[in-house]
């Protein structure tokens, strides 16, 4: 398996990246090298073998609905770039599709 | 060429718990923005959430109501996408392992019994929300953010927006019923997505479908709906084919309107959310949480009707909703008869919210106040009629019907020794009235009863009066 | 203050007979700092002012005798969050970002009246493996400053080893404490998953990342991971396993100890000096009593691939939340929401992290996610069952820590492939979530070499104990650099 620029320039679009065509060749290039370094997995018999995606020991924790106060509003927007009334202020949202 | 149409519903349900999904703040409609908010939900390097047990007993509740299988082993993944009201830029929700899967709700279409199949349900956490402005700038607010959802994912089986809307009925039911959600369309805690697509019938498979987001009301959904089956069946019967997009419900104008073709799937990158540690449901819990869940709609229906001896009609209007159904049981176990319960419920206490535009717990009645009430009329305390002002009094201003009756000399007037005086003086002076009973004339009776309400302000007992009144016309 | 010549004891001692107090000790600290770091560059902030006043007031309190971290300053690795103290991930990110909370580890130093002297240099949201990824500058590894310090945790370490504190925190997902422990001649401990709570700690891998204590011996070590450790209901991950006193069996004895020697970590890339010291160890720990035998941990060549599969596909979606909408970088003049979302990132983030963010969305793509992600969650379960296999026989495992000593400054910085391969002896611990060590055991051509110890989860005890012994019947911890010049 290997990667294309196109496949990079995807990859980069998901993760709101934006590379100069430089950046791109050499990142091609780099992320080729490590997908080939990843490719040796293939190697290894996973039949019925169950992921690991936890490696802590404890299971079910959960906390009891017991609500608490909100935390000071001027508080939470002491490293906000922009607001305006309580509220967090961002250049306008054209497209609304991703909403849950 | 005859069409055979299939919609699927996406239904989001905000949860009714103190605290949100991953996050101790406080769950609360309507606040000042982003004061039901903290480091957690706003996304601070360093955080982590922690699983509110309350919100995965509630997942578990509303899947069993939907007659689904419980996951035993769970874990929550994270979906993936930049968005201003979703702060870590994922949202925790379940993708792998849905907490209820295979379940179903039973529908009436056109008198028969129908099982719509529930593909998966599960839990998550809800977005903040953007309010759009002209200026050029959107606005954040995350009080939303976090807030426990769960999804329900039907099987396609519904056939007709009838269906659709008839299922979006009996699913708001139920999860009333569970007290899992309040469901009010109006806040937003219940969103459907839809999708629908026609095929020829005989046609083997399912034809393009199209998705409408966000639909705000069961009305605007049956409407989109129904515009859609129209126009989907127009493309294909003028030669076009139906193209996978995204659509907008235009209410103004019943239409809808072309938002965006789809080009693939979105790719949400899901994969196991490695804070939350998993979660194991035993056989114990699902038992102690199915121990929980109030009585279905269905079954009060059919309780009611059984036990209570009320007419079907009766049973099925007081389980419409859960505040109704509840009211109700708590008015007859303070031993108010549950036919005059029942009446006054789905007459006067109907009238008055519908007149004012209140919801039942907005009023200022009582169960207590209505079985007190109640209990005057049964016991001949007061008479029917003055029961009317005392309802008036009770749900206005919340009196005590007993006290307020006795301090307005309400109490009806029964005791023969107070009026029998009365009525000598009416016959006294109503002479010709006499005259006319003995001839036969049955009208004269009721004026004289006329009189003698008149005399007391309405108070007296009419079956008293009625006997009394008899006996002295026979002795005159 | 000469932090080569104490340790916590002595320290302890001086503060509890009042021949300092906690402010002196805080103030020479500070110069301290202020004079070596002109060589090292270990520190990004100092927290003068707030530092000063915290041992004022643990001045004021009286120092507890029996609470050998009272009144003692510590450096902190700048990813975890210290309330209104800046805390950067050394990212132009967050270059201005202040915490209004505190990690839960600051808030057990508090309650052990340990004093926050700084935030220490790293490699970019921790990572990489040389500290050279930071956005700010370039920590010199203290024995040799044409050196990296390792890293991710490079400052920490170079600060312990400098002589500018007694003890920092680190960080280590795939080996940050471990390697940097191992360049810098130092004791660095990644405990068990679980053992600390990561609230607060600005997550780069959510199911491998712990943090950790870095001292000058090992005594120091277990004292501060005592403190540091135990429940947290903020981190549903952090375990409910009762803490010992990890200082409670340090006698120097471990007879009958049964010590693993895994084949795979003397194999090919190790250098042949690390190899000699590792050989040189074995033979301490024989003559302490133990016994060593050599064992297979026959996945853990995938490790390397399997971690950078899985760290990089947590990272990715860890480091999402940096938007430039609610804190932290945003790009100048951006016209739309577009523009704040790419801009802020491409701008805010460097190569490396672009690197992992890139791999790790790609890993994580709908038509890749069973090939990579999935994958490399299986053969991590294959590389749990090979510790777990051997721990059924044995008490530890030995190894070295990183292949090689510190190498140049500029050496591998362009070769990502290079530079992760050093790795390989840390990444398979933390993919089983195991605690693991590094102790000095020697040197190669002037630069300290590092003698690993892996113990079964949640039995650091143990680790410590066979650290302890092995520490007390070698010299190599007393060892120190001469600052910025060749030993």
């Amino acid at each position: 398996m290997s990667i294309s620029k196109e496949e990079v320039k995807h990859v980069s679009e998901l993760a709101k990246l934006e590379l100069s065509d430089t950046e791109l060749d050499v990142f091609t290039s780099q992320l080729d090298d490590i997908i080939g370094m990843a490719e040796q997995l293939s190697e290894v018999d996973t039949t019925d073998v169950p992921v690991t995606t936890h490696i802590t020991d404890v299971m079910n924790v959960m906390r009891e609905d017991v609500a608490e106060k909100g935390m000071d509003r001027d508080l939470l927007f002491k490293n906000a770039p922009d607001s305006e009334n309580g509220l967090i202020k961002v250049p306008a949202i054209i497209d609304e599709s991703e909403e849950a | 060429m005859n069409f055979e149409t299939t919609i699927g519903l996406e239904v989001h349900v905000e949860m009714k718990t103190k605290s949100k999904a991953f996050s101790p703040s406080k769950v609360d409609f309507g606040a000042e923005p982003n004061t039901n908010t903290n480091v957690i939900d706003w996304g601070y390097p360093g955080v982590l959430p922690t699983a509110n047990k309350g919100a995965i007993e509630y997942g578990m509740r509303a899947a069993l109501a939907l007659n689904c299988e419980i996951t035993k082993d769970n874990h929550f993944d994270r979906k993936n996408y930049f968005y201003p009201d979703n702060p870590k830029a994922y949202q925790i929700t379940q993708s792998e392992e849905p907490i209820g899967r295979n379940g179903f709700l039973e529908i009436e279409v056109d008198g028969e019994t129908k099982k719509i199949g529930i593909e998966e349900m599960h839990v998550e956490e809800d977005a903040g929300k953007n309010t759009h402005n002209p200026n050029g700038y959107s606005y954040v607010d995350l009080n939303r953010q976090g807030t426990p959802l769960i999804e329900i994912v039907s099987r396609p089986d519904i056939k007709t927006p009838e269906e659709a809307y008839t299922y979006l009925e009996k699913l708001r039911q139920v999860i009333q019923f569970t007290g899992v959600s309040d469901v009010k369309m109006e806040e937003g805690s219940m969103r459907i997505d839809v999708n629908i697509s026609i095929n020829p019938i005989g046609q083997p498979g399912y034809g393009t479908k199209t998705e409408m987001k966000n639909l705000n009301s069961f009305e605007n959904v049956r409407k989109g709906l129904e515009f859609e089956e129209k126009r989907q069946m127009n493309v294909l019967m003028s030669g076009g084919i139906v193209q996978q997009e995204t659509r907008r419900f235009d209410a103004p104008t019943g239409t809808t309107i072309l938002m965006r073709v789809k080009e693939g799937a979105s790719d949400y990158r899901y994969f196991p959310e490695p804070d939350i540690p998993p979660i194991h449901i035993s056989d114990d819990w699902i038992q102690e949480v199915k121990d929980s869940i109030p009585e279905m709609p269905d079954k009060r229906r059919a309780r009611y009707a059984s036990e209570l001896g009320l007419p079907e009609y009766d049973a099925e209007v007081l389980t419409q909703t859960k505040e109704m159904s509840d009211f109700f049981e708590e008015t007859i176990q303070l031993k108010a008869d549950p036919k005059l319960a029942a009446n006054w419920l789905m007459g006067e206490v109907n009238a008055f919210m519908n007149t004012n535009k209140l919801n039942l717990q907005d009023t200022k009645l009582t169960p207590a106040n209505l079985a007190g009430m109640i209990n005057l009329i049964t016991d001949e305390t007061i008479s029917s009629k003055i029961a009317k002002k005392v309802f008036q009094e009770i749900i206005k201003n919340g009196s005590e019907p007993k006290a307020w009756v006795e301090s307005k000399g309400l109490v009806q007037l029964s005791d023969p020794a107070k009026l029998q005086p009365i009525i000598d003086g009416i016959l006294d002076n109503n002479e010709q009235s006499i005259e006319d009973f003995k001839n036969g004339k049955d009208r004269a009776v009721g004026f004289l009863i006329g009189q003698i309400m008149k005399q007391t302000q309405g108070q007296a007992n009419p079956n008293v009066v009625n006997q009394l009144l008899m006996a002295s016309l026979k002795l005159r | 203050m000469d932090y080569f010549k104490q340790d916590l004891s002595s320290l302890h001692d001086s503060l509890v007979n009042k021949e300092m107090s906690s402010e002196e000790l805080t103030k020479a600290t500070f110069a301290e700092i202020k004079a070596r770091d002109l060589k090292i560059s270990a520190f990004l902030a100092m927290n003068e002012e707030m530092a000063i006043n915290q041992a004022k007031a643990v001045d004021a309190t009286g120092i507890d005798a029996n609470n050998v971290l009272a009144g003692i300053p510590i450096a902190v690795k700048d990813n975890i969050v210290t309330k209104d103290l800046t805390t950067t991930a050394a990212s132009k990110m967050l270059e201005n970002f202040n915490p209004i909370y505190d990690a839960t580890v600051i808030e057990k130093m508090r309650q052990a009246q340990m004093v926050t002297i700084g935030k220490t240099n790293m490699d970019e949201f921790a990572m990489g493996g040389s500290t050279e990824t930071s956005a700010f500058k370039t920590t010199k590894n203290p024995w040799d400053t044409t050196k990296v310090p390792g890293g991710s945790s490079g400052g920490s370490a170079a600060a312990v080893a400098a002589g500018e504190v007694v003890a920092a925190l680190g960080s280590d997902t795939g080996g940050s404490i471990r390697q940097p422990a191992s360049f810098n001649g130092v004791v660095g401990t990644k405990p068990t998953y679980g053992r600390v709570s990561r609230y607060g700690l600005i997550a780069f891998a959510s199911s491998l990342d712990q943090i950790g204590p870095f001292t000058r011996g090992v005594k120091d070590n277990a004292a501060v991971l005592n403190a540091i450790s135990g429940n947290d209901s903020h981190d549903s991950t952090s375990s409910a396993q009762a803490v010992p006193d990890f200082t409670a069996g340090l006698t120097g004895d471990i007879k009958g100890m049964k010590i693993a020697l895994p084949k795979e970590y003397l194999g090919e890339g190790v250098d042949a000096d690390v190899k000699e010291a590792i050989q040189k160890a074995v033979k301490t720990f024989e003559e302490l009593g133990a016994t060593v035998d050599e064992v297979s941990l026959p996945n853990s060549k995938y490790g390397v691939p399997v971690y950078y599969i899985l760290a990089s596909s947590e990272a990715s979606s860890n480091l999402q939340r940096f938007d430039g909408i609610r804190y932290g970088f945003r790009a100048q003049d951006v016209k739309s929401l577009e523009d704040v979302y790419v801009r802020s990132r491409s701008e805010g983030f460097g190569d490396e992290v672009k690197r992992r963010i890139m791999l790790g969305t790609f890993s994580l793509s709908a038509g890749t996610y069973d090939v990579f992600f999935k994958k490399a969650a299986q053969v991590r379960t294959l590389i749990c069952n090979d510790f777990r296999n051997v721990f059924n026989d044995y008490d530890l495992i030995i190894g070295p820590t990183a292949p090689n000593t510190a190498f140049n400054i500029g050496d591998k910085i362009e070769d990502p492939i290079t530079m992760y391969m050093n790795d390989i002896l840390t990444i398979p611990v933390n993919l089983a979530g195991l605690p693991g060590m590094s102790v000095p055991a020697g040197f190669s051509k002037g630069l300290p070499v590092g003698l690993q110890l892996i113990a079964k989860s949640f039995d650091e005890a143990t680790m410590y104990r066979a650290g302890y012994a092995f520490e007390q019947a070698t010299d190599f911890h007393k060892e120190v650099p001469t600052l910025g010049g060749q030993n």
